[in-house]
């Protein structure tokens, strides 16, 4: 049995815990990052690597806000990983649209944007409008029935593998600790310090950072954190990889930086049934297809579906217990696009014991207030 | 570096690579008829520029990617040569927006 020891536990080694725990490394903690296996959900490798603005928001300002400061940051966050490891992760922010095959399509979405930005201390963005003819402006490509598009200059993308290995080669250089295979089945206090425990042995922590995706639900009871997340599934199409020519990611289709072009459209209540399904695949394809039509003369390499890790009312959740003190939860659908928080933000608020006030919303404490009559 | 068999057998069938004529035998896999007519790499890759041949030459490697008759990234391993068919070499990825069927 292993026995081991650290400063701070961080559970789970997806694009979330690896950006806590190397933004903890580079302010000189000593961090242990436990991992599952290959047989683990991990949503940080089948997503669709936007870092996305628009459209984020509604119901919870804050979230606009925090999503917005991500955003500014990810250059930053880029740049860093590229002087600490040398790994480009390929950031891109053009600017990011999304578009409408209809014309009720076109209205609902810009109805939902000023339904958005008319929110009491809404943190504005700026974003575009666009008929048929402005969207053409910026995509030669569309086809005729794309009814408008809404451009909002904050949005972007990077290559999400390329920035899960980056973040997890830098941990290394600053001298955290990567454990793979090592699930976590019980969580325990003793003399003050934290016992984390699995088939494979064990590990003592002064603190604990859970970032264990979905796998936060049944941890976080363990040390007085509640993470009611489910997993929402989404399918995702890949294409052979062409010369570029997809200027701006579209919140359902983007061109990679190495060629390929992904095609990701679904939003699915299916538990943790992580499969493709020709339905959805064949829908998908057609609204790109109708979208982008030379499309159709690409082929597909492959398909494959990730489960997001989503809250009741979607938003993160970032936490400390009250009942374990130096526990703290990180969980979110959006790893890539709030990377630049958890690495900036988050790390050094739980580096230095609290979770700061601003962030108070994002507390799971807002599902257990009793709804209003 | 390859040679036909000595019973190979078949009509000539004339075609062109990257716009130079050439020769190929009815039947012959437009992989087979590169290789038979001399070409040394058939792509560059798309991420690190190397230069790459028909390898398998049965659809799995996915190595003898060329242009034929102006739509890219066709598996040359799979699609038998015809006459008048114009192949070409491929310069990393597929140029999709400049194929006319787009």
């Amino acid at each position: 049995m292993i026995r081991e020891e650290t400063e701070i536990a961080v559970v789970g080694g997806g694009l979330v815990g690896a950006a806590v725990a190397w933004g903890l490394a580079r302010l000189g903690k000593r961090v242990t990052v436990l991992d599952e296996g290959d047989d683990a959900y991990r949503a940080s490798r089948g997503n669709f690597a936007l870092v996305w603005v628009q459209s984020k928001g509604l119901g919870m300002p804050e979230y606009a806000a925090w999503t917005k400061r991500s955003s500014a940051g990810w250059a930053g966050l880029a740049s860093a990983l590229k002087d600490e490891i040398a790994i480009d992760v390929a950031h891109r922010q053009p600017g990011g649209l999304t578009l409408s095959l209809s014309d009720d399509e076109h209205q609902r979405r810009i109805a939902q944007m000023q339904r958005l930005h008319n929110q009491h201390e809404m943190a504005r963005y700026p974003y575009e409008v666009l008929d048929h003819a402005g969207t053409r402006q910026l995509l030669p490509d569309i086809g005729p029935e794309v009814a408008g598009g809404i451009y909002c200059p904050l949005d972007g993308h990077v290559n999400s593998l390329k920035l899960l290995r980056a973040l997890h080669a830098a941990l290394a250089a600053r001298g955290a600790c990567y454990r793979p295979n090592r699930p976590v089945a019980a969580i325990t206090s003793r003399g003050g310090a934290f016992v984390l425990s699995g088939p494979w042995g064990e590990l003592n922590s002064e603190k604990i950072v859970l970032a264990a995706g979905i796998g936060n639900a049944r941890l976080g009871p363990l040390i007085g954190l509640d993470a009611p997340v489910r997993p929402q599934r989404g399918q995702i199409i890949v294409t052979e990889k062409a010369k570029p020519f997809l200027r701006y990611p579209i919140v359902t289709v983007r061109q990679t930086d190495e060629g390929g072009v992904m095609v990701g459209d679904s939003l699915e209540e299916t538990g943790f049934e992580n499969v493709v399904t020709t339905p959805i695949i064949a829908t998908m394809a057609d609204r790109a297809v109708r979208m982008f039509p030379m499309l159709a003369g690409l082929n597909v390499v492959r398909t494959w579906s990730a489960l997001r890790v989503m809250s009741k009312d979607g938003f993160p959740i970032y936490d400390q217990s009250t009942t374990h003190p130096g526990a703290f939860l990180v969980t979110c659908h959006s790893g890539v696009t709030l990377a630049a928080n958890h690495v900036f933000d988050i790390a050094p608020q739980i580096a230095a014991g609290r979770i700061a006030d601003d962030l108070l919303p994002f507390s799971a404490r807002r599902f257990h207030v009793p709804q209003a009559a | 570096m390859f040679r036909r068999l000595p019973d190979a057998a078949g009509d000539n069938i004339a075609f062109t690579i990257n716009g130079r004529r050439a020769q190929a035998l009815a039947g012959d896999t437009v992989a087979a008829a590169l290789l038979g007519a001399g070409i040394e790499h058939c792509r560059i890759t798309p991420i690190s520029g190397a230069r790459r041949a028909p390898y398998c030459m049965m659809g799995v490697c996915f190595e003898c990617l060329v242009t034929i008759d102006g739509v890219g990234n066709r598996q040359a391993c799979l699609i038998p040569v015809r006459a008048g068919m114009r192949v070409e070499t491929q310069q990393g990825a597929r140029a999709i927006a400049e194929e006319s069927h787009a």
